[in-house]
């Protein structure tokens, strides 16, 4: 509790430039919706990266103003009184401490270097302009949601960046598997919104109780004491708020609608679905430590979905052939390691790690997204092959970001993992284990993916070979940063993450045994090794890819029919309950009267049918049924 | 023999559309055929008066007519919401009248009527007054329903609406017969100070409770809850749409204004003993709307069962109670009416004469083909589901955190549940318009003035509102409060002290009203 007490003292500047940092993204919302059409394709891909990069440079001022304050320290922005509801005030404040400096450098960074990228990948699409309009829209639901200085405001960013998601996975609208996933997404996002709507207002009640109504971060943790004598409810909020997060950041078992959500964009699989959106529910969880270390039970079963999670994304990536779906199953897989750090305690690893995975899982797709590009649209890996001489920008990039999430020492994935690790060690052998395991794993599956990819000679037909080509700077250029990134990301001198979050979560290191240290390394060395046996070797890596071997690898495939098991198990009886009491409740009478009637001429005949059908009857009956009911209600209570 | 205490300013804004409903009726007498759109336009300026003159009465709180009728901020917020719907229903109604030839003096006066009726709802302190309004606006609503005379459905709408309606309203009288039986008064002023005194423990008496159930049925049938909502989605589907929007909106917020008036200020003491059918009811009414409205097919009829379904939400905030709830219920029909009055809008942009276009397949492919009003319509169905910042957000937190801080945790779980479940069918209407190549090309008439006037206003509105919730609420807030120390009426109800002496038929004569 010291740490809380260091932030509740620390000072709190008042500024009002922060609100820029949201606004500016929202300015390009409304230039692509009513001045785009004006100014073409030009005007929309200087001002859409452009506002994000002067919301970056807002973020820079305001991280360099932190920087030069006591450590602990935060910015506040008032922008107006949202919401009030009795002793309830919500302002709409926006806050920025040394966790949300992290989140908005890294979306306003990486999410400038996605739209200039993507001015480059949607160069052929005629509909550019509402696809900027929704990354804006996008960018700046994320930066409310992180800079949000109470979970209400939090939610609102947390909807808009659910909603953005959708509407771009289902951009291409004219194929219906997409808009499925679209579909998908959305509602499986909106069972996860369910939990953290009910975990929000329980915390809100339990708080009310004590008289305080607020949901305000910094009032809420300074009561905090208050809450503590009431452990099982604080496990409920902080287990109904883990449901949104397994909604958002795709964990077990709501991570389904992820790999699906490939069929978006591919700068839109970078930005969102792995930079950014993804890392939310992380983000709630970081933002609310306080309340979540008052919870073991909750930390447990968080860190085993964390690692549970990780473990099982791994196995499916080994399967796909799909070079996005490779990335997302990834993604789900790096998503389960942050958790996990959470779990264990340690906020500071997990943030850690979402600011390194950030950067080589986005260079990773934008790489995958360059390799699409010029395959034509091609994302079999099984047609690729050879692609590191066609386009040595992305292919070596692309090299750096699996070296970089295999944990090789001296690129940023190593440090941020074994972080991770080495606390999980300090709380679970166990979890240590599944997730040394899971490292091996990712670094043979990305590895695999690697040498099928860009390896050896080209399985393109001879005609695509010709076509093939590197993309054009736009795309390479974000590239190469982001590869560079990903390499300095995790070094101690150039920025110390850890050390920068301390104030906020406190620093605790566990003592691990050195063992314990290098073998996350060591596995994934082996990983690297075992990929290159199975697949660098050969002249034809893709050999023997062609169809599913076994019943595990058939299992893998199929995502291990967890999407057949849902829609047996919750689709289809509640849609069935509905049908059902549409047709119990509300007998159907439209159509048959509506036929009935068609055949009587004549108003009144119809009028009078209308009384011998017998339906207004069933509704009156209905009606009698509903008051006698009340009062066998009113019966029973009084 | 007490001669009425006449207070013209209670009763302007009604006065005012009566008047002009009236000049509505006569002067399509003699006009030419090319005219008629004069009517619309009469209707609203007569609607813009009504409301401009309810503004003016801000901040007065009398009584009026002998207690009949209260001149108070709650009963003019009313007529806010009232003329907001009436105004939108006329905008929209400008074409489409035209469009499917109906009779534009009947249909705007009988508008301008149901309204009237919708106002003395609102105001109304007695339970005469009450069913008065309720009949007035009823009739004319009946009447608007199957106002397309050589349309089916429309007629099996319209006779199904009034056969159930005098259904429901031989329920209402009876209770108000009840009520009256027990408490010797229908102003609502003295049954409240009959109840306080008599039943102190707020048990009540099983004459009185009858009676409360009875004017829940009935009360519950105008608001569509759940079981007695069974007509809702035939009529709804059945009237004109603009009718549709009008009742969804109107009808549902001045019954609530009425519901909540008898029931906080009359039976108030008897929460305990209505708190849990109205929680029961609460609960029906969202599970049986928004589990039916996923199986739909027809827009007009999945907008019929969400009508229902928010009309669940309502009740929660009823329930809850409070300032915080009463407010919350007030914040909540705003919020209601704005994005339905914009949905519908919508549905009347995109059907034309003898073509509908109601079912879902015809809004098919219409994101690319009208971007602007896709655009729009997403923007009500996000905010129905209850996306922040949009105005259904707002309004469902009000509602579930007055729920919480009232104690009804389980109440605003299921309330939390059951909008998840809205989800799927309001995000299915932008699915199909985003995402599905449309079979035929619908054509809409957006480019319509005085409909895409009210299409934006709506969407302004349902933005605006959202963002900027705490002027709203405040007024909200200051209305509900206007009703929970009622005005002058108290004058000329007895004392608490005098109560127990006077008996029913005796009802104390009132003093000079205060103005």
């Amino acid at each position: 509790m010291e740490h809380a007490h260091a932030a509740a003292t620390a000072a709190v500047h008042t500024v009002t430039y922060l609100r820029w940092i949201v606004f500016l993204p929202l300015i390009g919302v409304l230039f692509n919706l009513f001045v785009a059409p004006r100014t073409g394709r030009r005007g929309v891909n200087l001002v859409a990266p452009g506002v994000i990069l002067g919301a970056f440079l807002v973020a820079l001022t305001a991280f360099f103003d932190l920087k030069e304050l006591a450590p602990g320290s935060a910015l506040v922005d008032s922008v107006y009184p949202w919401i009030t509801a009795g002793e309830l005030h919500i302002d709409f404040a926006l806050r920025v401490d040394a966790l949300s400096a992290v989140m908005i450098l890294i979306v306003t960074g990486v999410g400038f270097l996605i739209h200039v990228y993507s001015t480059g990948y949607m160069a052929h699409d005629e509909d550019f302009a509402r696809f900027f309009t929704y990354l804006n829209l996008f960018t700046a639901s994320m930066l409310l949601l992180v800079l949000g200085e109470n979970l209400a405001l939090l939610f609102v960013g947390w909807e808009g960046v659910g909603l953005c998601s959708y509407l771009l996975i289902g951009f291409w609208y004219t194929d219906p598997e997409k808009a499925k996933a679209g579909n998908k997404a959305f509602i499986v996002n909106r069972i996860g919104d369910a939990g953290f709507l009910l975990g929000m207002f329980l915390l809100f009640w339990t708080l009310g109780e004590q008289g305080i109504w607020t949901l305000s971060f910094s009032e809420i943790q300074t009561n905090i004491d208050k809450l503590a004598v009431m452990p099982s409810v604080i496990t409920a909020i902080c287990l109904l708020l883990f449901v949104g997060a397994t909604g958002k950041s795709a964990q077990i078992p709501l991570f389904v609608w992820l790999p699906d959500a490939m069929a978006g964009p591919t700068p839109v699989s970078a930005l969102i679905h792995a930079a950014t959106m993804v890392t939310a529910g992380i983000y709630m969880m970081a933002r609310l430590h306080f309340l979540y270390t008052l919870s073991p039970d909750a930390l447990s079963i968080i860190a085993w979905v964390g690692a549970a999670t990780a473990f099982f994304a791994a196995t499916i990536g080994f399967a796909q052939t799909d070079i996005k779906k490779v990335l997302a199953y990834s993604t789900v897989s790096q998503l389960g390691y942050m958790v996990l750090g959470v779990g264990v305690g340690a906020y500071g690893a997990g943030v850690f790690h979402l600011m390194t995975h950030a950067f080589f899982k986005a260079l990773l797709f934008l790489g995958a997204g360059s390799v699409i590009h010029g395959m034509h649209e091609e994302q079999d890996i099984r047609k690729m092959g050879g692609l590191l001489k066609r386009m040595p920008i992305t292919g070596w990039t692309f090299l750096i970001g699996c070296v970089a999430i295999a944990g090789v020492p001296g690129l940023s994935g190593h440090y941020s993992k074994d972080l991770i690790l080495e606390e999980a060690y300090g709380k679970s052998i166990l979890l240590y284990v599944v997730g040394t395991v899971g490292a091996g794993m990712t670094a043979f599956y990305m590895f695999r993916l690697f040498f099928v990819t860009f390896w050896k000679e080209t399985r393109a037909s001879h005609e695509m070979t010709h076509h093939i080509h590197e993309s054009p700077w736009t795309m390479t250029l974000p590239l190469v940063i982001l590869a560079g990134l990903s390499i300095i990301g995790g070094w101690h001198f150039v920025f110390p993450v850890s050390q920068w979050l301390e104030p906020i979560f406190g620093g605790h290191h566990p003592h691990v045994p050195a063992i314990i240290q290098f073998m996350p390394t060591v596995m994934g060395f082996l990983g690297i090794a075992l990929a290159y046996m199975m697949y660098g070797r050969k002249a034809n890596p893709a050999e023997g890819m062609e169809e599913p071997l076994d019943a595990w690898h058939k299992g893998a495939l199929h995502k291990w029919y967890i999407d057949e098991m849902y829609d047996a198990v919750i689709v289809r009886p509640m849609t069935a309950l509905a049908d059902g009491l549409w047709k119990v409740i509300d007998v159907k009478v439209i159509d048959a009267t509506v036929n009935d009637t068609a055949q009587v001429t004549g108003i009144f005949g119809g009028a009078l049918r209308l009384w011998q059908t017998g339906n207004v009857q069933n509704y009156a009956m209905s009606f009698l049924i509903g008051a006698m009911a009340i009062f066998g209600l009113g019966y029973y209570l009084w | 023999m007490i001669l009425p205490e006449v207070n013209w300013a209670a009763v302007m804004p009604s006065v005012i559309l009566t008047v002009v409903g009236i000049t509505v009726l006569c002067w399509e007498l003699w006009m030419k055929e090319q005219d008629r759109k004069y009517l619309a336009w009469l209707s609203l300026a007569g609607v813009a008066g009504a409301a401009l003159f309810s503004y003016t009465l801000w901040g007065r709180n009398e009584s009026a007519f002998n207690g009949m009728l209260a001149l108070d901020a709650y009963a003019l917020f009313f007529n806010l919401i009232i003329c907001l719907a009436t105004g939108m229903t006329v905008l929209m109604s400008r074409h489409y009248v035209e469009n499917n030839e109906l009779p534009a003096g009947e249909y705007y006066a009988l508008l301008l009527f149901a309204a009237v009726g919708m106002m003395l709802m609102a105001a109304a302190t007695d339970l005469i007054v009450i069913f008065l309004g309720l009949e007035t606006m009823s009739m004319a609503v009946y009447v608007l329903t199957g106002i397309r005379r050589q349309n089916v459905k429309a007629n099996e709408a319209a006779l199904k609406y009034f056969l159930l309606g005098a259904f429901a309203s031989g329920f209402f009288l009876y209770g108000v017969a009840l009520v009256y039986g027990v408490t010797g008064s229908v102003k609502l002023g003295e049954v409240a100070t009959y109840i306080s005194t008599h039943f102190s423990d707020g048990a009540g008496s099983p004459m009185l409770l009858a009676g409360m159930v009875l004017l829940i049925v009935g009360f519950g049938f105008k608001v569509a809850a759940a079981p007695f909502h069974a007509w809702a989605p035939d009529v709804y589907e059945g009237a004109p749409t603009t009718i549709t929007a009008f009742m969804a909106v109107g009808v549902k917020a001045a019954a609530f204004a009425s519901f909540v008036r008898v029931f906080l200020l009359s039976f108030g003491a008897l929460h305990g003993q209505w708190e849990a059918i109205l929680w029961a009811l609460a609960v029906l009414t969202m599970i049986v709307g928004n589990l039916t409205a996923l199986v739909q097919d027809n827009i007009k009829r999945m907008l019929a069962y969400s009508s229902i379904a928010h009309a669940g939400y309502l009740l929660v905030a009823m329930v809850a109670g409070g300032e915080l709830g009463g407010a919350a219920l007030m914040y909540y029909l705003v919020a209601y009416g704005l994005m339905n009055l914009g949905a519908f809008a919508i549905v009347v942009a995109v059907g034309k004469k003898g073509e509908p276009n109601e079912e879902f397949n015809d809004y098919a492919g219409l994101g690319f083909r009208y971007p602007g009003l896709a655009m729009m319509m997403t923007i009500f169905m996000l905010s129905l589901t209850g996306i922040p910042p949009l105005v259904g957000f707002t309004g469902k937190f009000y509602v579930f955190s007055a729920a919480v801080k009232a104690g009804y945790i389980w109440l605003a779980v299921i309330g939390v549940l059951n909008s998840v479940v809205s989800a799927y069918y309001y995000i299915r209407v932008v699915v199909t318009m985003y995402m599905q190549e449309g079979e035929k090309q619908v054509e809409p008439l957006s480019t319509r003035p005085a409909l895409a006037t009210a299409i934006v206003a709506a969407t302004v509105g349902t933005i605006m509102v959202g963002v900027l919730p705490a002027k709203p609420m405040a007024l909200a807030r200051h209305s509900f409060a206007s009703l929970q120390k009622p005005a002058q009426t108290a004058s000329s109800t007895p004392k608490k002290d005098q109560a127990a002496t006077s008996t029913p038929t005796a009802t104390a004569p009132s003093k000079t009203p205060h103005h």
